[in-house]
């Protein structure tokens, strides 16, 4: 078992014949994920390296029998592939792409409301479930299957997780990167829900930034609800305040979103928090033996 | 992005929004001329920096004669402004915006900017106006009102009345507050702004309505479709190094440390920067090559980081997932050729190729030392530089 992808998923790329695009296809290809076809508007019928190529989502979804769609459409064009995928039944749809308008994604996140797809992104580096498939740009062979789940805004950091639980031989149920940008489509307490859910995952890393209370939101659904034990790091303790955002930004946080009281609110619920991010591991197992 | 406080109002004019009559100046006869041009005194001058508080630094007058316009003026140009967000450097004043003068009554704060939380543009306000809007929130949350946009209805006009009626304003004000509010909502989204803030919004002794002060920020993710308010962009606001650093796509910014970073990735840079507070010493930057940096970057990124004379070290974190460490490895080589590195230099290299990266490195003969794992990383550097 893992969380959102598994040996069984068939994928799309959404921007298939772009660079970028077809050298993470044939990645993910390569790792043994069932990379069905692709979509570039005016290339229907067409193939590139071995796969189809359709006009629309809805030709692709309909030839191959896909369920999951990777974005690598520029940002001119992402909002529109998102919707694109949603509109055309696709359950999980993940958007690569950095660099999408912040109005466009709020669109995106009305137009989603009561259909059933999920969105993971923008501005991410995927999903992967070691050993059976993996969307997205993240190296394949850091990763190993095992017990341990691992959630990230940033994509980097998730590799330095992933390669420390690697080396002292712990894998992974899945790891997923939901991106850094401010309006995205899954939040932390929603992949933390699916792990608590997921029989296979035994503990998690999670991965937080400083702004916003996303991590907040997380850590309250651990202390109330999660039988799991969960590790994690805040990223940002010294990055200068409000230099990413206006102060207008920090006042609807509500005064939340500094490192330090981050760290301080998720100790308190019950996550062992790693003062460094060389000891994400080690938070983990402080709390868990594999 | 940011622009000048004339040209946020002359966007604002553009969406119906009323703001005073005005105009930028770039010496003291022109401010003068000017001044004649809007009509009868009094004016106000105001330095045109990207930093809030210039009113607290001397970069607000109200003058009574033209001539009192022209001293004003010439007094501010080539001042170094310092207020509470421009650190303490300051900021040289170039431009002037001369103004007509308002007779304020009384005071509001309104904002635009995009919640996180409920992914919608949300509208924030309070009576409490003129004021550092920061302390109201912390001190009486309760004086500030906010509402959500529905992105597909907009600001409708019950929400914008419902504020209206909270910030305290009678029937007469509340039908002036309703469209003000409406068109600042449709200024934000048609250039997408991620703030866009008035304060105060002042009512003047007949009852009028204007937007006395305007901020405007833009996502820059957007400005490729919005090329008149790119070129409102005023280099010289900006710092010399990140606008360096933007130009090779690497993403810059500069701190008080002294152990220079080059990471990929953001998270990673944050976290670089803060293992290195944990061992003791301080980061001097921050800086993000991103996902494919190549030699020409890496070599670019090596000097950005070296303009900065307080750097005494340099430490080089990659996790190499798309980009391969022997490319990483390369660069370093090909800069510390280039350019000659005479701090130490510790580089930890992970990810895709690292033994051919690790093995490149040795095999130089430059003075650089390897690492294995950012603790390690952490440790060598700061041993370096503090010895």
């Amino acid at each position: 078992m893992s969380i959102l992808i598994n040996k069984n998923t068939k994928v799309i790329t959404q921007g298939i014949t772009g660079a970028t695009g077809l050298f993470h296809a044939n990645g993910a290809r390569d790792y043994g994920t069932q990379m069905v076809g692709g979509v570039t508007p005016g290339k229907g019928g067409a193939s590139v390296d071995g796969f189809p190529i359709f006009n629309t989502v809805e030709d692709a979804v309909n030839e191959t029998g896909a369920t999951a769609s990777v974005i690598y459409v520029p940002p001119i064009g992402s909002a529109d592939a998102i919707m694109e995928a949603v509109d055309a039944g696709i359950e999980l749809v993940i958007c690569i792409t950095e660099g999408v308008p912040v109005l466009d994604m709020v669109k995106v996140k009305k137009y989603m409301e009561g259909r059933n797809s999920r969105l993971i992104g923008p501005n991410c580096p995927g999903v992967i479930t070691p050993g059976e498939c993996k969307i997205g740009i993240m190296p394949g062979y850091i990763h190993k299957p095992g017990p341990v789940g691992v959630l990230s805004r940033s994509g980097t950091l998730t590799y330095e997780a992933v390669w420390q639980l690697t080396s002292r031989d712990i894998g992974q149920t899945t790891c997923v990167g939901i991106g850094g940008d401010p309006v995205n489509g899954t939040s932390h307490l929603d992949v933390l829900k699916m792990f608590e859910a997921d029989p296979d995952t035994k503990a998690v890393i999670m991965i937080g930034e400083i702004g916003g209370d996303a991590e907040e939101q997380a850590a309250e659904y651990v202390r109330d609800h999660m039988s799991k034990p969960v590790a994690a790091f805040i990223a940002g303790a010294t990055a200068p305040p409000g230099k990413r955002m206006g102060h207008a930004g920090a006042i609807i946080s509500g005064g939340k979103g500094d490192a330090a009281s981050k760290k301080a609110f998720l100790t308190e619920c019950g996550v062992s928090v790693a003062d460094s991010p060389a000891e994400m591991a080690e938070a983990l197992l402080k709390i868990w033996k594999p | 992005m940011n622009i000048h406080e004339y040209q946020a109002k002359a966007i604002l004019r553009h969406f119906g929004v009323p703001v005073p009559e005005g105009h930028v100046v770039y010496n003291g006869n022109s401010a003068r001329d000017w001044a004649k041009r809007l009509g009868e005194g009094p004016w106000a001058v105001k330095a045109q920096i990207h930093a809030g508080g210039r009113g607290k630094g001397g970069g607000v007058k109200i003058a009574k004669t033209a001539d009192e316009v022209r001293q004003y003026a010439r007094d501010m140009f080539g001042m170094t402004l310092v207020t509470h967000q421009t650190g303490p450097e300051g900021k040289i004043v170039k431009r002037v915006l001369v103004e007509e003068g308002s007779n304020i009554a009384d005071e509001f704060y309104i904002s635009f900017l995009v919640d996180r939380a409920t992914d919608r543009v949300t509208l924030m306000a309070s009576a409490e106006g003129g004021v550092n809007i920061e302390e109201v929130a912390e001190k009486t949350p309760e004086k500030l009102f906010f509402e959500a946009v529905d992105p597909v209805a907009g600001l409708t006009a019950f929400q914008a009345r419902k504020v209206a009626f909270k910030m305290g304003f009678a029937m007469p004000q509340v039908k002036q507050a309703v469209p003000i509010l409406m068109n600042l909502y449709t200024a934000f989204v048609e250039s997408d702004c991620s703030l866009l803030e008035i304060n105060p919004l002042i009512q003047t002794a007949d009852g009028k309505l204007i937007c006395l002060d305007a901020k405007l920020n833009f996502d820059d993710n957007a400005l490729f479709r919005h090329l008149r308010i790119r070129d409102l962009r005023d280099y010289e606001e900006e710092d010399a190094m990140e606008i360096e650093a933007g130009q090779y796509d690497l993403s810059y910014i500069a701190l008080d440390g002294n152990i220079g970073c080059m990471v990929n990735g953001a998270g990673l840079a944050m976290a670089t920067m803060d293992i290195i507070q944990l061992y003791g010493s301080s980061p001097a930057n921050f800086l993000d090559v991103g996902g494919s940096a190549t030699i020409e970057r890496v070599t670019e990124a090596f000097k950005i980081i070296l303009s900065d004379k307080k750097v005494k070290g340099i430490l080089v974190n990659i996790f190499g997932g798309i980009m391969k460490c022997d490319v990483i490895a390369a660069g370093i080589i090909g800069a510390a050729k280039q350019i000659g590195i005479e701090v130490p230099l510790v580089v930890r290299l992970e990810g895709t190729n690292v033994e051919l990266g690790k093995k490149m490195l040795a095999e130089s003969g430059l003075n650089i030392v390897s690492a294995d794992g950012m603790a390690d990383a952490a440790e060598k550097i700061v041993k370096a530089v503090n010895g």
